[in-house]
């Protein structure tokens, strides 16, 4: 009723404000356009340097991006404007928030905008690993925009104290095991002063989790977002591999691993290897005081990782002449080119494979070969965990792993009970 | 002036305070309350009448029960924790001793932080291996422990940054009763040959007793309240073992978007603060002395 009542006096200025001006020529079609920047810096300049290039090739759309925080509070605020029926034009989300944005009715699928066969192309063009997360249903909500996948990165200093071969990185599960034993050092008293590997597990341990699954054999959920597997005994064996770097090997620390803290303790050298996302590689670039590498994750029976990061969603809300628009730009900010400039600014993965082939992109990887480390682990990756009612089941599986990671349940005792409570929570979905 | 126009004045006289309070306090409670009895609505789906299915979800929730029981702990442990020592720092920088308006300053400091600020200071403290304390833990000798990732000590860790936020604002208040307390009554005791702990016992902390009750009732609603450390140092991990309950609240309206179940666990918060604001003004009311 609240949404009534404020509803009806923004008309109502609107209404004022429409008299009191006189009849515009021409109107631009406007587009708002929510984007995850938690604070004002290189990002946000150049999202802004994108939007003034695309207006001025096309003065009849007006872009309005709106900085909207980190990707948790953009999808709150975003669903408290549909809710309050004033939703943006268009916004970049987590690739997993898509089956949320559907059960809340709030986007619409782009298949309706792929007119010309050109499109269609486009619409092609993106790496098969990230159009897992874009579409469900036969039909694609989502297109890639800023996405990354979890690489290893590795001190070669370390490595070559502890008489490794700095430039070989651990293959798979065996060697990241031996390797780590041989980094883990220990004073006098036996207390570590340099860990073998660290895998973050707070916040949203089930990111990383999950490589350490799909590496066991098996991905955490169907594609129609409506089952987990949990309770899959790969699932449970890789579990058991994390805890037994804490417990048995004694090569990882104890307890909840802090995620926002694991690269300073990586530049810190109180770990020799850390698992993080690619989009962390200019920060490592700029910060590591030492020499250091970066590879694909460790294979268990394959290797695995899962994506991550944000696609771009159209809202359902909006005009067809804003959809439009919203979608031409959408276009023209994924072209090759753009995509490639884009993944050298800021560190994520190039969405599309012709980017790769761009001679800026060619000049950058030859300057910088971690770059295509995460490009080169695309044909092991697999989609995010995402389902209907997608941050509860999570959490189930989040408060699973951190049970089983200080102690207090089983590995094989915390997937059964996370598997239990995602099974009731995705009852209602099964049809 | 008539009676009508009279009746007029006072009725406009209360009316921004009505208005603000009908808008922002009274009309959410009951609108909380009344979406309680129905189901979230979903894009297609509208919202239904469901009577009390929420509470009965509610009563099989095990982590709202969690969230309640670590509430109980945190409140019982800051509470007292944080009064005692705003006593103990208000009796201490009311004394004429050098330095004094730096150290209230010091003191007071806390309060004036932002506490996302305060939790990013103490989110360093925490870190193992080279954060402050273990630093300092490791001048002893003692080993590396990861206080906010293990699930014993997670809460205990929030606490203790709860009470270094909350003593000093409650200093303050100490600090002005004691200012206005006469010191012939110190002297007269001085006469008397009271010793200073019996005259603290006996004199000081009964008449501070009115100030007791209103930094208590504040305690136990900040108790339930201040949940922004939170965000910033475990996010209700290590598997919610610093979930909190309007933490839970915010996760299940905000991220679950589970709006009613939200806002019958709203319900039970705001009932539960109720209750025991009632209990103090009820029990407490007799044994303070007001002057």
């Amino acid at each position: 009723m609240g949404n009534r009542i404020i509803r009806s006096i923004v008309a109502a200025a609107a209404a004022a404000l429409a008299l009191a001006m006189p009849a515009a020529r021409a109107q631009p079609v406007e587009v708002s356009f929510y984007y995850p920047v938690a604070v004002g810096g290189p990002i946000t300049k150049i999202i802004d340097g994108l939007a003034a290039d695309f207006e001025r090739e096309n003065p009849q759309i007006k872009l309005k991006p709106i900085y909207s925080g980190s990707y948790q509070e953009s999808i709150t605020k975003a669903l408290t404007a549909v809710k309050s029926g004033e939703p943006p034009v268009m916004s970049i989300l987590l690739s997993t928030d898509m089956f949320t944005l559907i059960d809340e009715d709030a986007i619409v699928p782009f298949d309706g905008l792929l007119k010309t066969p050109d499109d269609q192309a486009w619409a092609k063009s993106f790496f098969p690993a990230f159009m897992e997360n874009s579409q469900t249903g036969g039909k694609t909500w989502g297109i890639p925009f800023q996405r990354s996948t979890i690489v290893l990165y590795w001190n070669k200093e370390a490595f070559k104290e502890a008489g490794l071969d700095p430039n070989k990185a651990p293959a798979n599960w065996r060697e990241q095991v031996e390797f780590a034993q041989k980094l883990t050092k220990r004073d006098a008293s036996g207390k570590v002063t340099q860990w073998g590997i660290q895998i973050p597990s707070s916040g949203f341990p089930y990111w990383l989790f999950q490589a350490l699954a799909i590496q066991a054999g098996t991905n955490l959920m169907n594609a129609t977002g409506t089952e987990t597997y949990y309770d899959r005994p790969e699932v449970i064996a890789g579990l058991t591999y994390w805890v037994d770097l804490v417990k048995k090997y004694k090569v990882h620390p104890e307890g909840i691993v802090e995620w926002g803290t694991t690269p300073k303790d990586f530049f810190e050298k109180k770990v020799a290897m850390m698992w993080t996302t690619t989009g962390n590689l200019t920060n490592v670039k700029n910060n590591a005081k030492f020499d250091f590498g970066v590879a694909m994750l460790p294979a268990g029976k394959q290797r695995g990782s899962p994506t991550g990061g944000g696609n771009f969603y159209i809202f359902k809300k909006s005009t067809p002449a804003q959809r439009e628009a919203a979608f031409k730009f959408i276009k023209w900010v994924t072209t090759p080119q753009r995509a490639a400039q884009w993944g050298i600014d800021t560190g994520y993965v190039a969405v599309r494979g012709d980017a790769w082939d761009t001679p800026v992109m060619k000049q950058y990887v030859a300057g910088f070969p971690a770059a295509a480390v995460a490009r080169d682990q695309l044909p092991y990756a697999k989609a995010e965990l995402s389902t209907h009612d997608n941050q509860r089941v999570t959490k189930a599986l989040n408060d699973g792993l951190q049970a089983a990671l200080t102690g207090t349940k089983t590995p094989e005792q915390a997937m059964k009970d996370a598997q239990r409570e995602a099974e009731r929570l995705l009852r209602p979905f099964k049809k | 002036m008539t009676r009508t126009t009279q009746w007029l004045y006072g009725w406009l006289l209360l009316l921004p305070a009505m208005v603000l309070l009908a808008l922002f306090t009274h009309y959410p409670a009951v609108a909380t309350l009344w979406q309680s009895f129905f189901s979230t609505p979903r894009g297609s789906r509208p919202s239904v009448f469901v009577g009390v299915d929420n509470y009965r979800q509610l009563a099989d929730d095990p982590i709202f029960w969690q969230a309640l029981g670590n509430n109980f702990w945190y409140a019982a442990g800051t509470i007292p924790a944080s009064i005692v020592i705003a006593i103990l720092m208000a009796v201490w920088v009311n004394e004429r001793i050098a330095g004094r308006g730096l150290l209230r300053l010091a003191y007071f400091t806390p309060t004036v932080l932002p506490m996302i600020a305060v939790a990013n200071i103490w989110l360093f403290f925490y870190t193992p291996e080279y954060g402050l304390l273990a630093r300092f833990l490791d001048a002893f000798g003692a080993g590396s422990h990861n206080w906010l990732g293990s699930k014993s000590t997670a809460l205990p860790a929030l606490m203790l940054v709860t009470v270094w936020k909350e003593a000093g604002f409650f200093m303050i208040f100490y600090l002005a009763a004691l200012q206005s307390m006469s010191p012939h009554l110190a002297e007269a005791a001085a006469i008397e040959g009271a010793s200073r702990w019996y005259y603290f016992r006996r004199v000081t902390f009964p008449l501070l007793m009115p100030t007791t009750l209103f930094v208590l009732v504040n305690a136990v609603i900040n108790a339930f309240r201040l949940i922004d450390h939170i965000f910033v140092m475990t996010r209700g991990g290590p598997d919610n073992a610093t979930a909190l309950l309007l933490y839970y609240v915010y996760e299940v309206g905000f991220r679950f978007w589970d709006t009613a179940y939200a806002a019958a666990l709203t319900v039970v918060l705001l009932a539960l603060l109720a209750l025991v604001a009632l209990a103090q003004f009820f029990f407490l009311e007799r044994r303070v002395h007001y002057q």
